[in-house]
C-alpha cells in the first residue's frame, strides 16, 4: 500500500497564491495514487502551461512538462509507446478547452485509454485574470470591459457529444468525492475527461468557494451509460451537477486498436527492428 | 533561364515527355514504361511537374532511358507524346525542330507535325478507351527495343492482383497492339529505325534498383529504426507518411494522422519521451505551425527528426512544385537558442542514408534533425545500385536509470545528459519546457539558466566537429567553383559533364548546418564562385557567406517552381564563363 508522501515532492513549493483551489487538487491527487497502489515510476503526467499545468511540478512521478494547450498529443503518444504506464494529461481551462481545443477534440475521438483533469476556474490565472472559454456571459475583466459576450463552452456536454468514453465534473472543495471520481478515470479503459471545478480567489470574485458550494449538487440515481439521459444532465443550467455523468467501457481504447500491441506487448524502447525484412524491402524495389 | 542549347556533347540518351490532363493517366504510363525498360536492361530516369488538382491541367511527366546511368532533367525533348489539347502548348518552349511528336492528330489542335497513331481508336476496338495509356506504354517499348516478353510478364503482375482475367488479357492485348504501332511507323518510315533502339542494354540496369525520393526517405527511415510517425498530410511531403503507413504492420510502426501540424509535432515528441524513435514529415506551410514545438524539442533536449519537404511559398506557394526555399525557414525556425542539424540530401541514395543518420544524430546528441527535401526530389526516381542495410541492433543512447537519475545533469563534458525513459529504472523522468534544473523542476535560478544554456549551446561544439565534409567532383585545382546544396547535385554534376571543362569543379553540400569547417578551404582556393540554386535569394549563399565570411561572387538561380535542367543549366554556367549572365 503505497502513502500519499510517496507522491509529495519535496524539492520546491509551490508557487499558487494562498487558499488557491489547486492545493485541494494536488491533494486529491497524492491521496487517490496513494489509494490506487500506484508506483511513483509508473506514473506519468503531461501537462501544458498556467497555473494549474504546473501541478506536476509538485508531484513525485514522471513529468512532461509540455506547451500551452498541448498536452494532449503528448499524452497519447507516449501511452501508445507505452501502454504499461499509468498515462494523465493535466492542466487548466484556458490550456485545454482554449488553446488545446482542437486537440480535446480529436483526443476524444482516439480514445486512448488516458485521463484528462481539467482544473476549470473559469478565468485565466497566469495572465492574470482575462476571461476563459467557460467565463459566463458578462463576467467583467480588465479585458472584457463589458463582460463575457461569448458563450461559454460546455466541456461536459461537448464531451458526451463526442461520445466520449468518460465524463464527470467535479468540486475541488469536496475532497473525497474528488478523490473517488479521480480514481475511476484513472481505473476507467480509455479516454477519461474529469472537469473540476476550482476556485480562483484572487481573480474570479464571483465563482468563490461559496458559489460552487451553492451551485452544484451530485448526482443522484443517474444511470451513466445512459448517453441521452447523461447529456439532458450536461445542460443544466441553474445548478451543476457534480459526479459521472457518461459512461462506456465497451468502446476499444486507441492502444488496442493499433496494431503495434497486438503481437508484442513490450515498450517501443526494448523492439528491435527486422533487418532481414529491410533487405526484402529493398529486393522488391528491383521490381 | 532562357533557351535551351542543344548538347555541347553528343546526346546518349532518349528523353521522352508525356504531357496531359491529370487523370488521363500518365503516372501508369510512367510506373509502367520505366519498370519494364529497366527490367528489360535500360537504365531510366523519371520525374513529373504536375498541377494542383485531381482532374484536367496539364501535367507532364519526363522519362530519360539510356545505356548509362542518366540521373538528372534535362530541357531537350526527343519524343513528345501530347495527350490533349494543351499538352503541346505546354512544353512549347522545350521543342526543337528535332524534337518528334506521336499522338492522335485529331485530338490535338497544333499546327506542328504530328505522327499519327490513334490510341483511342485502337483502344475502343480492344474494348475501352482506357486501354489507350497501355498501347502508348507498347509504342514506346516497341520504338526502344524494349523486352515485350518482359513487358507482358511485368503487366500481368501489375493487374493480377486486384483485376479479373479478362481486364489483365486485354491489357497485355493493348500492349501487344501498341508494339505492332511502333513496326508500322518504322515500315512506312515515319520513325527511322535506329532514331530511338540505338541504346544498349545491359544485365547491370536490370538489377538495379529503382525507387523515388519519397520511399528513400521512407526506407531511411525503416533502417534507421523509426517507429511511430505523426504528420498532417501535405504536399509534396505526404508520400513518406503514406510509405510508412504501407509498412506499419511489417515493421511496427504507429503511423498516425494528426488533427494538424502542431497535434504531429507534440506527439512525436511525446513518442520520443516514452523510448519510440519518432519523425514527423511535413512541408513549409505545415511546419510554420510547428515551430512552437520545434523549440520544445530545444528546451525538452528531445530527439526529434523533421522532414521537410520543400515547395514553392509563401503561403500555399504553388503546392506541387518544387523550390528549394525554406532553408532560412529551418534555419531560424524556433524561438531561444539551441542546436539542431539540417540534412539535405543530394539525391535519392543520399535521402536513404542520411535519413538514417538524422535518427542517429537526434538521438545522439538529443537535438531535432532536418532532412531538408523538395517536390523534385520526392517525385523522382532512377536505376540505382543496391543500398545497403545496416547489420547489429541499433544504437539507443538510453541508459537505465537510478533513484537519483536527474535528467538535466549539468556534469557532463559534452553537454548531453543521459537519456531516461519512464519506465526503465528507478528513475523518475521529468522533462520540461520551463527553464528547469537538473531535475528538470521549474527554476527562475538565473545561474542556473546561465548553465543550462551554456549546457544546450556546448553541442555545437560537437556539431560543427562532426559535420559532414562537403562532396567536391570535376578538377581538384579548379579555377572556377560552383557551390550546391541538396537535390541540386545530379542537376550540376551533369552540366559540368556536358561542359567538360578542365578548370571547374563542383562543391556540393548535403548537410547545410552547420557547415563543415573545411568548407571555408575549398572556397578560399576558387577565383570565382558560383552559386547554383533553386530559390531567389540564393539562401544557402547568404549563410555561407555568414558563417565563412567569404563573399559568393554569382549566382544562378530558378524559382519557376521547375527543377533546373542539366542542359540547360550547362549553358548557364556556359554564359557565366564567358562573362555574360547571372545574378550578382
Amino acid at each position: 500500500m503505497k502513502k500519499t508522501m510517496d507522491f509529495e515532492q519535496q524539492a520546491i513549493k509551490p508557487a499558487w497564491c494562498p487558499g488557491c483551489g489547486n492545493f485541494l487538487i494536488l491533494k486529491a491527487l497524492q491521496q487517490a495514487f496513494a489509494e490506487l497502489s500506484l508506483v511513483p515510476q509508473q506514473v506519468v503526467m503531461v501537462s501544458g502551461i498556467g497555473q494549474a499545468a504546473k501541478t506536476p511540478q509538485y508531484l513525485n512521478i514522471h513529468m512532461f512538462n509540455g506547451l500551452h494547450g498541448r498536452a494532449l498529443p503528448p499524452a497519447t503518444a507516449i501511452k501508445a509507446c507505452n501502454p504499461e504506464l499509468t498515462v494523465i494529461a493535466e492542466g487548466g481551462d484556458g490550456d485545454m478547452y482554449g488553446e488545446g481545443g482542437n486537440h480535446f477534440l480529436h483526443t476524444i475521438r482516439r480514445n486512448p485509454d488516458i485521463t484528462h483533469l481539467v482544473h476549470n476556474n473559469m478565468v485565466y490565472g497566469l495572465t492574470k485574470g482575462q476571461a476563459s472559454p467557460t467565463s459566463e456571459l458578462g463576467f467583467k475583466t480588465p479585458l472584457q470591459v463589458d463582460g463575457v459576450i461569448s458563450d461559454p463552452i460546455n466541456p461536459i456536454a461537448l464531451a458526451i457529444s463526442l461520445e466520449a468514453s468518460f465524463v464527470a465534473r467535479v468540486f475541488c472543495g469536496n475532497i473525497e468525492h474528488t478523490v473517488e471520481i479521480i480514481k475511476k478515470a484513472i481505473k476507467h479503459p480509455g479516454y477519461a475527461l474529469v472537469d473540476i471545478f476550482q476556485p480562483c480567489v484572487t481573480f474570479n470574485k464571483v465563482n468563490t468557494f461559496k458559489w460552487f458550494q451553492e451551485h452544484t449538487y451530485i448526482l443522484q440515481d443517474h444511470d451513466v451509460y445512459d448517453r441521452n439521459t447523461a447529456f439532458i444532465r450536461a445542460t443544466e443550467r441553474e445548478k451543476l451537477p457534480l459526479g459521472i455523468f457518461y459512461q462506456n467501457e465497451q468502446k476499444k481504447t486507441f492502444e488496442q486498436k493499433l496494431t503495434v500491441h497486438k503481437e508484442q506487448k513490450t515498450a517501443f524502447l526494448f523492439r528491435s527492428i527486422n533487418r532481414n525484412r529491410v533487405e526484402e524491402l529493398l529486393k522488391g524495389k528491383q521490381y | 533561364m532562357k533557351r535551351v542549347i542543344k548538347s555541347i556533347t553528343p546526346e546518349q540518351d532518349i528523353s521522352i515527355v508525356l504531357c496531359g490532363e491529370a487523370g488521363q493517366g500518365i503516372q501508369t504510363v510512367e510506373q509502367l514504361l520505366t519498370r519494364i525498360l529497366k527490367l528489360s536492361g535500360y537504365y531510366v530516369f523519371a520525374t513529373k511537374e504536375y498541377m494542383s488538382r485531381v482532374r484536367g491541367g496539364s501535367n507532364s511527366t519526363q522519362i530519360r532511358v539510356s545505356s548509362n546511368p542518366v540521373q538528372a532533367p534535362i530541357a531537350r525533348i526527343d519524343l513528345l507524346i501530347p495527350l490533349d489539347k494543351e499538352a503541346i502548348k505546354h512544353v512549347s518552349s522545350r521543342l526543337d525542330k528535332h524534337t518528334i511528336i506521336i499522338g492522335d492528330r485529331e485530338r490535338l489542335d497544333t499546327d506542328k507535325k504530328v505522327i499519327q497513331v490513334s490510341f483511342l481508336k485502337i483502344a475502343q476496338e480492344i474494348g475501352k478507351s482506357i486501354y489507350a495509356n497501355i498501347i502508348a506504354v507498347g509504342l514506346l517499348l516497341g520504338l526502344l527495343d524494349g523486352d515485350i516478353k518482359v513487358g507482358k510478364h511485368f503487366l500481368k503482375e501489375y493487374f493480377t492482383q486486384k483485376n479479373k482475367e479478362e481486364f489483365v488479357a486485354d491489357n497485355i492485348k493493348a500492349l501487344e497492339m501498341g508494339c505492332q504501332e511502333a513496326q508500322r511507323l518504322i515500315k512506312e518510315g515515319q520513325i527511322k529505325h535506329k532514331q530511338f533502339s540505338r541504346l544498349e542494354k545491359s544485365n547491370k540496369a536490370k538489377n538495379n534498383l529503382l525507387l523515388s525520393g519519397a520511399e528513400a526517405v521512407g526506407l531511411g527511415a525503416i533502417a534507421g529504426g523509426c517507429n511511430f510517425i505523426s504528420s498532417y498530410p501535405m504536399s509534396p511531403s505526404t508520400g513518406v507518411l503514406v510509405f510508412l503507413a504501407q509498412y506499419a504492420h511489417d515493421f511496427n510502426i504507429i503511423a498516425e494522422q494528426a488533427e494538424d501540424e502542431i497535434s504531429a509535432i507534440n506527439m512525436a515528441l511525446g513518442a520520443w519521451y516514452a523510448g519510440a524513435r519518432a519523425m514527423i514529415t511535413t512541408s513549409g506551410g505545415g511546419f510554420a505551425l510547428m515551430t512552437e514545438g520545434l523549440s520544445l524539442a530545444g528546451m525538452l533536449e528531445s530527439p526529434l527528426v523533421i522532414h521537410l519537404s520543400q515547395r514553392p511559398g509563401p503561403a500555399t506557394g504553388l503546392p506541387t512544385r518544387t523550390e528549394q526555399g525554406d532553408l532560412q525557414l529551418a534555419l531560424y525556425a524556433g524561438h531561444g537558442e539551441f542546436p539542431r542539424i539540417i540534412l539535405a540530401p543530394a539525391n535519392i541514395e543520399d535521402a536513404y542514408k542520411l535519413t538514417q543518420k538524422a535518427f542517429y544524430w537526434a538521438d545522439q546528441y538529443q537535438i531535432p534533425v532536418f532532412i531538408l527535401t523538395d517536390q523534385y526530389t520526392m517525385d523522382t526516381y532512377y536505376n540505382m545500385k543496391k543500398l545497403s542495410v545496416p547489420r547489429g541492433e541499433i544504437v539507443r543512447f538510453i541508459i537505465q536509470t537510478d533513484s537519483d537519475y536527474q535528467r538535466y545533469n549539468l556534469k557532463v563534458r559534452d553537454g548531453v545528459s543521459p537519456r531516461g525513459i519512464p519506465g526503465f529504472g528507478e528513475g523518475l523522468i521529468r522533462v520540461d519546457s520551463d527553464e528547469h534544473d537538473e531535475m528538470g523542476l521549474i527554476t527562475e535560478d538565473m545561474e542556473i539558466r546561465k548553465r543550462m544554456v551554456e549546457k544546450r549551446n556546448t553541442k555545437w561544439h560537437w556539431l560543427k566537429k562532426e559535420a559532414l565534409i562537403p562532396t567536391l567532383i570535376g578538377a581538384t585545382d579548379y579555377r572556377v567553383l560552383c557551390v550546391g546544396w541538396g537535390s541540386t547535385y545530379n542537376i550540376i554534376k551533369e552540366a559540368l559533364n556536358r561542359l567538360d571543362k578542365p578548370d571547374i569543379a563542383l562543391l556540393h553540400f548535403q548537410q547545410v548546418y552547420p557547415i563543415s569547417e573545411t568548407s571555408t578551404n575549398y572556397l578560399n582556393r576558387a577565383e570565382q564562385v558560383i552559386s547554383i540554386e533553386n530559390n531567389f535569394g540564393g539562401q544557402f549563399s547568404q549563410l555561407l557567406e555568414m558563417q565563412t565570411g567569404i563573399s559568393i561572387g554569382t549566382r544562378i538561380l530558378k524559382y519557376n517552381g521547375l527543377p533546373f535542367y542539366a542542359d540547360e543549366l550547362a549553358q548557364e554556367i556556359n554564359n557565366i564563363l564567358k562573362g555574360k549572365g547571372g545574378q550578382k
